[in-house]
């Protein structure tokens, strides 16, 4: 269980990373905090020819204020500093939220947020929660820098936007919504979900009262190709006043949105009942939050 | 910035257990053979080598990593802390002791991984409940299956660190 040999740079700067990318069309591969990539280069399931190390790029690292109340997230930021971060915690709590489920300890202290999007599991926390805030990606490389909604950054199984010539360089979030909540089931703490919800509720400027299923979004993960908006339980929402009745409604909707695995950790027909259930919890809990609870 | 290539090795300075050490490593060699292969600190166990069984988790300047997922290549300037520069060189650390007082080990294989693991933990949350022990081990596989009695050596090296407090 040894990697295959590989060449192996270790760039500065963002600029000198981007050529370094460049110098090997295809061939390489980028490394943060190596929680996804090492497994895979252990196992021999990708063998590229370079490793970029990005681990000492300052210019990917850092989290910032953006305007109207929103955040800019470098992509090297650790899903530890994302749980503990004082900004994290009052401008997107719910990615802290989100963060605190990824892995265990050891692998919130290496991994990284450009990391995990990139690779792209579809079981993943932080893909479906940057869906789930309508987050931008940014994407830098030899043609400049372009941003890219995470709605449509997600494109399959471990596929995304990127081009091979372009690193995930920031995330930039709006201002969160009052009300939110993210679930998931999983085995044991750590392990991927078998599936998770996640749901936003509420303009980050005038929550309605009583709580309407307004700027309303509804995010399942692990239960498809990628971190999916479950607009069924959205459309039955969307400005109906939520209430227990209407979360059973929008729970038991989602079963069309879905299409999980089945595997070895549960069969697709389980999955999907967990998307039913965790919608509904999911639902009452972001609306709780929107009038007013912790 | 120079791209170095697979055959060539790469001069790597760091500190291990408060000592300087300087080596050259090739580019693929993992922190945790780096570790036992090439300075034989043979305490850092290599389970898994996929980052799922927590046999090899060791200090990266202060923060718990799983050192078969890190390049030794990676380490240059870092601060690395294994399983023997957790033990005092007479005798055995309080989490140690609690660890042979509950019979917290049978094989052994996962022990360092555990310590390391439960020193991260009571350093952040001293008096830690049952559930944020069990949560704080979920990474480190016991094949063993020991788990009730290393969760009591954890919460009686807190119980223990809080009566001398």
């Amino acid at each position: 269980m040894k990697p295959a040999r590989f060449r192996y740079a270790r760039p500065g700067t963002l600029a000198e990373a981007i050529a370094l990318l460049a110098e090997a069309p295809g061939e390489a591969k980028i490394l943060a905090g190596g929680q996804s990539l090492v497994p895979m280069l252990n196992m021999r399931l990708v063998r590229p020819a370079v490793l970029v190390d990005i681990t000492r790029v300052r210019d990917l690292t850092g989290i910032a204020p953006a305007g109207d109340g929103g955040l800019r997230v470098g992509a090297l930021t650790r899903h530890a500093e994302l749980v503990v971060s004082p900004l994290v915690r009052e401008r997107a709590p719910l990615l802290a939220e989100a963060a605190r489920h990824v892995g265990h300890t050891a692998i919130r202290n290496q991994g990284t947020l450009g990391g995990s999007l990139a690779h792209a599991d579809p079981a993943a926390e932080l893909p479906a929660a940057l869906l789930a805030l309508d987050a931008r990606l940014h994407a830098s490389g030899p043609r400049g820098d372009r941003a890219v909604h995470a709605g449509e950054f997600f494109r399959g199984l471990l596929t995304t936007a990127l081009e091979s010539d372009e690193i995930l360089s920031a995330v930039e979030i709006p201002a969160p919504p009052a009300g939110w909540s993210f679930t998931e089931i999983a085995r044991r703490p750590g392990d991927f979900a078998l599936a998770g919800v996640v749901v936003v509720l509420g303009s980050p400027l005038t929550p309605p009262s009583p709580p309407r299923g307004e700027s309303l979004r509804v995010v399942g993960f692990g239960v498809g190709d990628r971190p999916l908006r479950l607009r069924s339980a959205e459309r039955l929402l969307a400005g109906v006043t939520i209430n227990a009745d209407a979360a059973a409604r929008a729970g038991a909707a989602v079963g069309s949105d879905c299409d999980p695995p089945s595997d070895v950790h549960g069969s697709a027909d389980y999955r999907r009942h967990l998307a039913t259930v965790l919608t509904e919890r999911a639902v009452l809990q972001a609306a709780a939050r929107l009038a007013g609870a912790p | 910035m120079s791209v170095i290539p697979p055959s060539e090795r790469l001069a790597v300075r760091l500190t291990v257990n408060g000592r300087p050490v300087e080596h050259a490593v090739e580019a693929r060699r993992s922190l945790a053979d780096f570790l036992r292969e090439d300075l034989a600190l043979t305490g850092t166990h290599v389970g898994c080598e996929h980052g799922v069984c927590g046999a090899c988790t060791v200090m990266v300047d202060g923060r718990s990593a799983r050192a078969c997922l890190l390049f030794a290549a990676q380490l240059d300037g870092r601060d690395v802390i294994t399983i023997e520069g957790l033990t005092p060189a007479d005798g055995l650390s309080p989490l140690q002791e609690c660890f042979r007082a509950c019979h917290a080990m049978q094989c052994g294989f996962c022990t360092p991984g555990m310590i390391v693991t439960a020193t991260e933990l009571l350093a952040q949350d001293p008096a830690p409940s049952t559930e944020a022990i069990r949560e704080a081990i979920s990474g480190n596989l016991c094949m063993c299956t020991g788990y009730v009695n290393i969760v009591r050596a954890i919460a009686q090296a807190a119980a223990r660190a809080g009566a001398r407090a």
